[in-house]
């Protein structure tokens, strides 16, 4: 039982080791690139640390501060030490906010995940109903207002959309607060979730309307694919309604491809929200990026440099993983070792011998015996 | 005889190949404006008239002033010429790498090959926003920085589609034919493969350009790019923010609306010459 369990796991277990070791590898390949274009940086260490009181230190401080943090140690050296802690799950300390990496990284993600999970939903379902929509009428007047407006968010800086929204809702209207995440000077614990919510739509807004024109182009081209195939007019002569035909037969090739997008969009959707953050002055990662490169906070953004790259590679994993269980065509390893679990390749004993097709000779080709 | 003249001959732009000249024409005629007016706005961009601050758009200040008494309309064809510099610079050098790294993974394959495709990985692990702050970081700020910055993070997605063509080119039957018929490596490289990755190139590369350009606006806009004494449209709307809570729209809207109507009129050309150059790809 238990052995039969470990054969079955096994193809599991080495796709996911497979995945993990890449993995390792391109985080070890960023670490060593960006800790290079750190050290290469011509920003003091000291100079950013000490700030505006530079002028009240002496060149001996400012010496035993380099010592202090190994400053004078060769660049590969540091490296060394860095990566040592990094190993244990040290990031070191940011400066801009005084706490562990590690601890700003998180604190700030859960903020940015509610905001980007949220733009990410919402752009994903605008995105594919305006998709299908485009593609079914694909030519007549919505398809070409659709693209139009598609083409024209593509075209739109994150920003610039942030900021008309702010103008429009926040500020004309008055419907939506102008800034942060809660409302500002209130306690911890006086903050309700209508609150929370109310501060997350506008940012939440500005980057599902960015993120909707990918997948509103790539859903219609699928969409005018599937229509096109040898089962739609199948289906068409066996009399099924037009949207019969879309919701049967067109929808999940049209869904495979948005989805794998939307996941491989994650990394658009974290440099849209450091923009949209930057806008709305919400306090997650992205602005946190922002902070650190503005406040010179090399070991924060270092940190955010590696926490992205995994935030990536998920995203990009889970889309390849969700892409093929839409569509069978497309063969995954990790996919193929869970199928493995309860459809198993027929055990060629057990199957019946199939008699061989007797062999056509093959015709004579006509025009050869009149000549 | 001019309401004669005025009404649209149906027809007449629903051709997709007079309608890209038509953008094609339309874009020379942007980029020389912007250029020349934006030359020439130099210096009324950094004029201020302290008795005419935050006004907004009017016969005289088409787009208003600012918090200094600026002329935003001057100000932003200023900025506008430097997003168009920004963005030819980084296209030009992003094609150039791209081009590079592609022919050279074509030509010699096996290690080459996977070492490029390697290097791509590695530029698209990071969200791109992210490295270009590393990098406008690394390289000190400013405009230097940035262009830089620009031009050295948009070649991966060009290499991988040249590469991906190049591929496909190689591992044709003719190019086996022609291998064993004593051709060398650049012989099949030149008759081959040229031919059949400049069209890929000279849309990828028009297409580069507009995303260049909005990310010089967004590091500008973080406050990471471009001088802040210089114009730049992320700047004006980086600045814009202070003043809008105060209703001041036209600070914001403007130069963002005219950043919108390059980057869309450099992308509708790029996107219809793919069309052109490809008709199977857009059902259209």
């Amino acid at each position: 039982m238990a052995v039969d369990l470990l054969t079955r796991a096994a193809p599991m277990l080495r796709a996911l080791t497979g995945r993990l070791v890449r993995l390792l590898l391109l985080l070890a390949a960023v670490a060593t690139a960006s800790f290079a274009l750190m050290a290469h940086s011509p920003v003091d260490p000291v100079d950013a640390y000490v700030g505006g009181d530079i002028a009240a230190i002496g060149p001996e401080q400012r010496a035993q501060i380099a010592e202090r943090w190994g400053l004078d140690d060769p660049p590969l050296e540091r490296f060394g030490a860095w990566l040592g802690n990094l190993v244990q799950g040290d990031l070191g300390r940011s400066l801009t906010f005084n706490a562990p990496v590690t601890e700003v990284i998180g604190e700030r993600f859960l903020t940015s995940l509610a905001l980007m999970a949220t733009a990410w939903v919402l752009s994903g379902l605008v995105g594919f109903g305006l998709g299908v929509l485009a593609g079914a009428r694909q030519g007549r007047l919505t398809d070409r207002v659709v693209c139009w407006w598609a083409y024209t968010l593509a075209s739109a800086p994150t920003f610039w959309v942030g900021l008309l929204l702010l103008y429009v809702f926040s500020v004309s209207l008055g419907w939506a607060p102008v800034c942060c995440a809660v409302p500002v000077g209130a306690l911890a614990e006086d903050v309700t979730l209508l609150d929370r919510v109310q501060h997350l739509v506008l940012p939440a807004l500005t980057l599902s309307i960015v993120g909707v024109a990918p997948v509103v182009l790539h859903t219609r081209h699928a969409v005018i694919h599937a229509l096109a195939g040898d089962h739609v007019a199948l289906a068409r002569a066996q009399g099924e309604s037009p949207t019969g035909v879309i919701v049967h037969r067109v929808l999940r090739h049209a869904a495979a491809p948005a989805v794998l997008l939307q996941f491989a969009a994650l990394g658009e959707l974290f440099g849209g929200s450091v923009l949209a953050e930057q806008v709305f002055s919400y306090p997650g990662l992205g602005a946190a990026t922002t902070a650190a490169a503005l406040g010179q906070d090399v070991p924060l953004l270092l940190g955010i440099a590696l926490f992205t790259t995994v935030f990536v590679f998920v995203g990009n994993q889970v889309g390849d993983l969700v892409h093929a269980r839409l569509d069978p065509r497309v063969v995954d390893d990790l996919v193929r070792a869970r199928r493995g679990r309860w459809r198993r390749d027929p055990d060629p004993d057990v199957l019946p011998a199939v008699e061989p097709l007797p062999v056509v000779p093959e015709p004579e080709p006509a025009g050869r015996g009149a000549r | 005889m001019s309401a004669a003249v005025a009404v649209p001959v149906p027809g007449r732009l629903g051709d997709r190949r007079t309608r890209t000249l038509a953008y094609v024409g339309l874009a020379v005629l942007v980029v020389l404006g912007v250029l020349v007016a934006g030359t020439l706005a130099g210096d009324a961009a950094q004029t201020t008239d302290l008795a005419d601050r935050n006004l907004g758009p009017s016969a005289e200040h088409w787009f208003g002033t600012d918090r200094l008494g600026r002329d935003m309309l001057a100000r932003t064809l200023a900025g506008l010429r430097l997003s168009l510099v920004v963005g030819v610079a980084a296209a030009a050098v992003s094609a150039v790498v791209a081009l590079l790294l592609a022919s050279a993974a074509a030509v010699f394959g096996g290690v080459v090959d996977r070492a490029v495709g390697w290097l791509v990985d590695l530029f698209l692990a990071l969200p791109h926003l992210v490295l270009l702050v590393l990098l406008a970081f690394a390289l000190g700020g400013g405009t230097g920085a940035v262009v830089a910055a620009v031009a050295l993070t948009h070649w991966p997605t060009l290499t991988r589609v040249l590469r991906g063509r190049a591929r496909e080119v190689m591992s044709s039957d003719y190019v086996a034919v022609s291998r064993q018929l004593g051709r060398g490596r650049w012989w099949i490289a030149r008759h081959h493969l040229a031919g059949h990755l400049t069209g890929h190139f000279v849309v990828g590369t028009v297409l580069l350009f507009p995303h260049a350009i909005l990310h010089e606006a967004a590091l500008s806009f973080l406050g990471l790019g471009v001088d802040p004494g210089q114009p730049s449209i992320g700047i004006l709307l980086a600045e814009s923010m202070r003043y809008l809570t105060a209703g001041a729209w036209w600070l914001a809207v403007l130069p963002g609306l005219c950043l919108l109507v390059v980057v869309k009129l450099v992308d509708a050309i790029g996107e219809n010459t793919r069309a052109l150059l490809d008709p199977r790809s857009h059902h259209l």
